[in-house]
């Protein structure tokens, strides 16, 4: 009883964090499953998000500024793709990724510019904020309702992939450029709906993330976003169930190490990134990666 | 049908296509044959809007589409059985179907009925995953696939590559078959043997031209043609 009562808290709060990790991990692995690039702009749009989501509610009511901040966020990945990477479609593989570096860039050092460099502190969501009593530990809302809220937008997604007419094209378009042309399939439309979808699902992590922080500054997109790519790489980039995996078991083990302390708190962050490297050396594709097929 | 007129295309920095015309005539089989690297697979990119061309008039149908989009093409009633297949490996054989019916918003039953019809092995493997199949298999996926967009103009490249000799025949019989169904073909091949048996008129290609053309049999007497491609 002691012991649940000890480590439901953490491990509640990693079953969280996780799904927040998942929600940011499959911007990255949809975008590299199709454009095989590594978006490196995605944890600063998530962190706009957050910092979009500031400045609207303290202009307008929070009903409204919700869909707007997603709406605002999507438009944004949207256009960083058009802008930033459609124009690179046949240049190498390593230009674009330049171009993502850059966006990244360009993101924060706006934000640094908007902001003016201060912290700025994220409102506070009324009932998700709120605190709530489960198995007799308390805790916010958003806790419980994260796990749920990104199963539930996974479940949705898998649905589009596997049974609608876009996702069957995501999925000709991630596998073969020139032949899913030839089906009549619009390559850039299909490659504007993943941005699309992944940017909304980072809006949406964005929300449920910022919400256990005071205050976003412009690098605060970095440790999730770069967390989040570890997990779609620990699942094996390019998979969405993988990344999902990745990123829960990435929060839950976080979390459990914090549980030891604060003399363990401290190497939290470094589990992530050893883990990064052991998964590298025992299996460069991943949980569920791709196996090289080679051209019959 | 088909009217190329002096189509030139630059493909990976070299002149692959050096301004080639010729037709298409309706509900005929028409060949391009010609060895490695003689600029057919790059004529057939071109029409298909996979490639642009440097120069040069494409008109379909009395349409000229010249540089247009390929799913443009595509709804144009012009389809294209890739090289090597290309098949979907990890889809159904039936959602690979249902992708090469992409632009298509109607009912698909009657023509999923029609290429099991023509390819039974394919309805007996509805379920399989694409990349299961064998070569032969894969090549016949690869033209139900392409003929669920009812295409009045099918290209076909290479069709016969890497595949037993008796599969060939198999594919040219299919390709006869759906000819006389109404679908127009062009047809590229290494094969000339087989192609220019079944085509009404040939055309051989050499290192970005159209050296000869005329009817597929006259092609198949022709001397200089039996010499080069037919190893006579």
């Amino acid at each position: 009883m002691d012991l649940i009562s000890k480590y439901l808290p953490y491990i509640l709060a990693g079953i969280s964090v996780g799904g927040q990790y998942a929600l940011i991990a499959i911007g990255y692995t949809m975008v590299y499953g199709i454009l095989r690039l590594i978006n490196f702009a995605h944890g600063d749009i998530f962190m706009a998000a957050g910092l979009i989501m500031i400045y609207l509610a303290a202009t307008m009511p929070l009903a409204i500024a919700l869909p707007f901040v997603i709406i605002i966020t999507v438009f944004i990945g949207f256009a960083v793709e058009r802008v930033a990477y459609k124009p690179l479609r046949t240049a190498p593989r390593m230009s674009v990724m330049i171009s993502a570096i850059g966006v990244s860039y360009l993101i924060q050092n706006l934000a640094l510019y908007v902001t003016g460099g201060l912290a700025k502190t994220y409102p506070s969501i009324p009932w998700i904020s709120d605190t709530i009593k489960i198995f007799g530990s308390t805790t916010k809302r958003v806790t419980v309702i994260t796990p749920i809220l990104t199963v539930v937008l996974i479940a949705a997604l898998v649905l589009l992939i596997k049974t609608t007419k876009i996702g069957m094209a995501m999925r000709a378009v991630s596998k073969d450029f020139d032949t899913s042309q030839l089906m009549g399939i619009k390559i850039n439309t299909v490659i504007s709906v993943t941005f699309i979808i992944g940017t909304f699902l980072a809006a949406v992590g964005s929300l449920l993330y910022f919400s256990n922080y005071t205050a976003i500054v412009p690098t605060s997109g970095a440790m999730p976003g770069l967390k989040a790519f570890v997990a779609a790489v620990f699942g094996g980039i390019g998979s969405i169930p993988g990344a999902v995996i990745g990123a829960f078991i990435i929060g839950i083990c976080e979390n459990i190490i914090k549980s030891g302390g604060s003399s363990w708190t401290t190497f939290s962050d470094a589990f992530t990134f050893v883990l990064l490297i052991v998964i590298l050396f025992v299996k460069p594709t991943g949980l569920f990666g791709e196996k090289a097929t080679d051209k019959v | 049908m088909l009217k190329i007129t002096d189509l030139k295309v630059n493909y990976g920095g070299i002149e692959a296509v050096k301004s080639i015309s010729f037709e298409v005539q309706e509900k005929s089989i028409v060949t391009l044959i010609g060895a490695n690297g003689a600029g057919k697979s790059t004529t057939l990119r071109a029409i298909s809007g996979l490639v642009k061309q440097r120069s040069g008039k494409i008109e379909f149908l009395g349409d000229d589409i010249t540089g247009k989009d390929a799913h443009f093409i595509v709804s144009k009633g012009i389809t294209m059985v890739p090289e090597g297949r290309r098949i979907f490996p990890d889809m159904t054989v039936l959602e690979n179907l249902k992708i090469g019916a992409y632009l298509r918003k109607d009912d698909l039953t009657e023509d999923i009925k029609w290429v099991f019809d023509l390819f039974p092995r394919l309805k007996e493997r509805s379920w399989q995953l694409g990349g299961t199949l064998s070569g032969g298999e894969q090549q016949m996926l690869a033209v139900a696939r392409a003929l669920m967009s009812r295409p009045k103009l099918m290209m076909m490249d290479e069709p016969s590559l890497g595949l037993a000799p008796l599969v060939v025949r198999d594919i040219f019989a299919i390709i006869k078959e759906i000819n006389k169904q109404g679908v127009t073909i062009l047809l590229i091949e290494q094969n000339a043997n087989m192609a220019l048996h079944v085509a009404d008129v040939g055309y051989v290609m050499e290192t970005g031209r159209i050296t000869m053309s005329g009817p597929g049999k006259e092609l198949l007497a022709s001397p200089t043609v039996k010499a080069a491609y037919l190893g006579s």
